[in-house]
């Protein structure tokens, strides 16, 4: 799973090491290369033959299994999909305007262009906090541990996570729990007034269709609510007493078990509580009140006449029930979500080895020259781990062009097509059904490419560190 | 490969410069100071209930049955233990798909574990301590790669498994990710190897002896943490693998494999994909947390000296 950031992050690691350690003399001393003619009586026929034995079956399955395949997959990908038929360069015309491959490639953008520089980030402040706390080495097993689990098993992990349903999801229980801390959900959705009654629908709340004058008693019988959701301290319906202005009731007009009469005041009906009720006026709102417990509401300074009476929209709002996070419309992020919780550890442990190996006097200076700790967070640290940043942003990189395993499991069949990348096209058009290997050829090579300025910096490094 | 870090690093200014007297303080800072200790153990606290949760949810929800888990979720378990049942493990013990499955990950894994250390020590030894022409070009090689989308060979890879009988089966799977697992093998250990001081090689061959007989008694036991870090993250990355297996391998799936064809229909078999998930998870948590210097060093490759 992690095979291609190694080099770049090993090769780091091995300098920062070396830097701790000081550049260790016997190293220098051992390279061959420097050192000549190593073996006095060794002949060169001698030496390539031993070195054919100790090479030659790592060599032997490089050149057969990785180096022919690749140029193989290139030729492949200007040939049709029989393999045979010289095609050009149609495979790669089309891998860019078919739609599938066209969003495999977007979406594949969205997915570098994102994800490691959140990754890194996260790595770089969870390296700083591992500074600052005690059992800091508990910490780092705990953001490190999903680096050592399957993408398969992180799938099934997360598929748990982003259930659709907050009684499952422990995602959604968690923002459904805390929007209904700041927003209360209204008990009263799906209500609605009775046929035939005094109110009609407008903007998702319900007003009386006849002006209400003040004197007036209004009784606003509602049905559809099931009896579970009728608040506890629901009192048996009454009117206000009487008095000054304008009076009503808001109740459940039904009786459990049937012999209630519509639109009356039954004997076991209950009114609804905390129910918002709006008096408009030539279409302003004058005056607000809420149901008390027995449903009874009244606005005693409305005098005149030619009022409307409403129940606004806010109480019959369907409860909030989280977000579709595998959705169409979410996927990827939620994807690009997991893969963070996998890699962040990785990110956070190459850059705790950079701050490690920071020359401390460096830091110390800033500090008795009186930097505030996020002032020599900015202007030490930072420039002072750059280096490893630079080399963490790469890894990811690498592995995030090649991104497979999760976008195949996380997402549910229904939305794959909306999470796809490009190597999980290539997967699809060459095995999944599709055994067009032109077009997946040319997804492979396409991946290829990509890779080509990381393994360039690579070889640049080595060539670099050994000049 | 040795650049000491701080060469490569910016010119700083000098620290005095950059903040001068009684530093105008934002807010923000002022609140760090003042809070900073609580806030950061909180916030430490939080993200590791973060980084937790997520398995600990899979644990459970291996732990309750499919009515429960398809009523309420995971954490329900806690105000009612009476739903945690071992049931679900012991079902998937007679699953004769995933039992067979796991089988063929070890199948898999160990072979594809020892080939890598086996092949990537003796060519790495060769491109340290053999001098023979051509050798520094065959290194930059081997690091380019390293990069090797797996994807740019499966197709070709797949034909000739076909030509040789064994497409589909284990010995394929096997192949490919000893070829893929090769240039960081050989990367990582002939970095290492060319630390070993040469005096220790040149003793050894003043009394005779054969460059093999250097390589096994002198190189291998110095060379131990590489082999182990290698060791340790080749057998994470197959036991993990789906991809090559997915390819190659559909004779003899592994449990990535088979777990993934349950997903068709995730929640009515979320009691045989959430234990064998967890199963699955089981050894690479046990290496991890066993060896988890080597891990972590396998990840710093090479910081090993």
């Amino acid at each position: 799973m992690t095979r291609a950031s190694e080099p770049v992050g090993g090769d780091r690691a091995k300098v920062l090491a070396n830097g701790r350690s000081g550049a260790p003399a016997h190293r220098r001393q051992g390279d061959p290369g420097a050192g000549g003619r190593r073996r006095g009586g060794s002949r060169l026929g001698e030496r390539r033959v031993l070195a054919l034995l100790f090479l030659g079956p790592a060599a032997l399955m490089l050149a057969v299994l990785v180096c022919y395949p690749i140029m193989y997959t290139i030729w492949l990908s200007l040939h049709g999909g029989d393999g045979a038929t010289f095609v050009g360069a149609d495979n790669y015309v089309k891998m860019f305007t078919a739609a599938e491959t066209r969003r495999a490639i977007i979406n594949n953008l969205v997915w570098v262009v994102v994800t490691p520089s959140v990754v890194t980030t996260l790595g770089l402040i969870f390296a700083v906090l591992t500074e600052k706390v005690r059992r800091a080495t508990a910490f780092k097993l705990i953001l490190f541990m999903p680096m050592a689990i399957s993408f398969l098993a992180a799938g099934v992990t997360f598929r748990l996570v982003y259930d659709e349903n907050p009684e499952r999801g422990a995602l959604n229980a968690v923002i459904v729990a805390v929007h209904d801390t700041f927003a209360p959900p209204s008990p009263y959705y799906g209500a609605n007034p009775r046929d035939g009654g005094p109110l009609a629908a407008v903007d998702g709340g319900y007003q009386t269709t006849t002006p209400v004058d003040s004197g007036d008693a209004v009784a606003l019988p509602v049905v559809g609510l099931p009896q579970d959701r009728i608040p506890a301290d629901a009192a048996t319906a009454a009117l206000p007493p009487a008095g000054p202005g304008l009076r009503g009731v808001i109740w459940l007009d039904f009786t459990r078990g049937g012999g209630g009469k519509a639109g009356v005041i039954d004997a076991t009906e209950k009114g609804l509580p905390e129910m918002t009720v709006e008096a408009v006026a030539d279409g302003t709102v004058i005056a607000t009140t809420r149901t008390d417990a027995a449903g009874g509401f009244a606005f005693p300074e409305l005098t005149g006449d030619g009022y409307t009476i409403r129940l606004a929209a806010e109480n019959f709002t369907e409860p909030f029930n989280g977000l579709t996070w595998l959705g169409p419309g979410l996927v990827t992020p939620a994807v690009i979500g997991a893969y963070i919780w996998i890699w962040a550890g990785f990110a956070m442990v190459l850059i705790s080895a950079g701050l490690a190996a920071l020359p401390r006097e460096a830091l110390e200076a800033a500090r008795v020259d009186g930097a505030t700790e996020w002032q020599v967070f900015r202007r030490v640290t930072v420039p002072l781990v750059r280096p490893v940043l630079i080399v963490v942003l790469v890894t990811l990189t690498i592995n995030v062009l090649k991104v497979f395993d999760l976008i195949y499991v996380l997402p549910p069949e229904s939305s794959q097509d909306e999470a796809n990348v490009v190597a999980l096209e290539m997967y699809r058009v060459s095995f999944g059904g599709g055994l067009d290997y032109g077009l997946g050829s040319a997804l492979a090579v396409l991946l290829f490419v990509l890779v080509l300025p990381a393994m360039l910096f690579n070889i640049r490094r080595l060539r670099r560190d050994q000049g | 490969m040795s650049v000491v870090t701080t060469a490569r690093v910016p010119e700083l200014e000098p620290a005095g410069t950059a903040v001068s007297g009684a530093p105008h303080r934002g807010l923000v800072a002022r609140l760090v100071t003042r809070f900073g200790g609580a806030a950061v153990r909180v916030l430490v606290v939080l993200v590791s209930l973060l980084w937790v949760f997520p398995t600990l949810g899979l644990a459970v929800a291996s732990l309750r049955s499919t009515a429960d888990n398809s009523a309420t979720g995971w954490w329900n378990a806690f105000t009612a233990p009476s739903q945690l049942t071992l049931n679900n493990y012991a079902q998937l013990m007679q699953n004769d798909r995933i039992v067979g499955s796991l089988w063929n990950t070890v199948l898999i894994t160990v072979p594809s574990t020892l080939l890598v250390v086996a092949l990537g020590s003796l060519a790495g030894y060769a491109l340290a301590w053999i001098d023979f022409p051509g050798r520094d070009l065959l290194f930059v090689v081997v690091v380019a790669l390293i990069v090797v989308p797996i994807q740019v060979a499966i197709i070709p890879d797949a034909t000739i498994f076909k030509h040789v009988g064994i497409y589909g089966q284990i010995p394929a799977v096997i192949a490919f990710h000893v070829a893929f697992g090769l240039p960081f093998a050989i990367f990582l250990l002939r970095n290492f190897f060319i630390g070993i001081p040469r005096d220790l090689l040149e003793a050894a061959r003043m009394d005779g002896a054969t460059e093999f007989s250097i390589f096994r008694k002198v190189v291998l036991p110095i060379g131990w943490p590489a082999i182990a870090s290698l060791a340790i993250f080749q057998f994470l990355w197959v036991w993990n693998d789906l991809l090559v297996a997915l390819v190659f391998g559909f004779d003899n799936p592994p449990i990535t494999y088979a777990l993934k064809e349950q997903m068709r229909a995730f929640s009515s078999n979320i009691d045989v994909i959430g234990p064998g998930s967890f199963l699955s998870m089981l050894v690479p948590l046990v290496v991890f947390f066993a060896f988890q210097r080597y891990f972590v060093q396998g990840v710093l490759a090479g910081s090993v000296k």
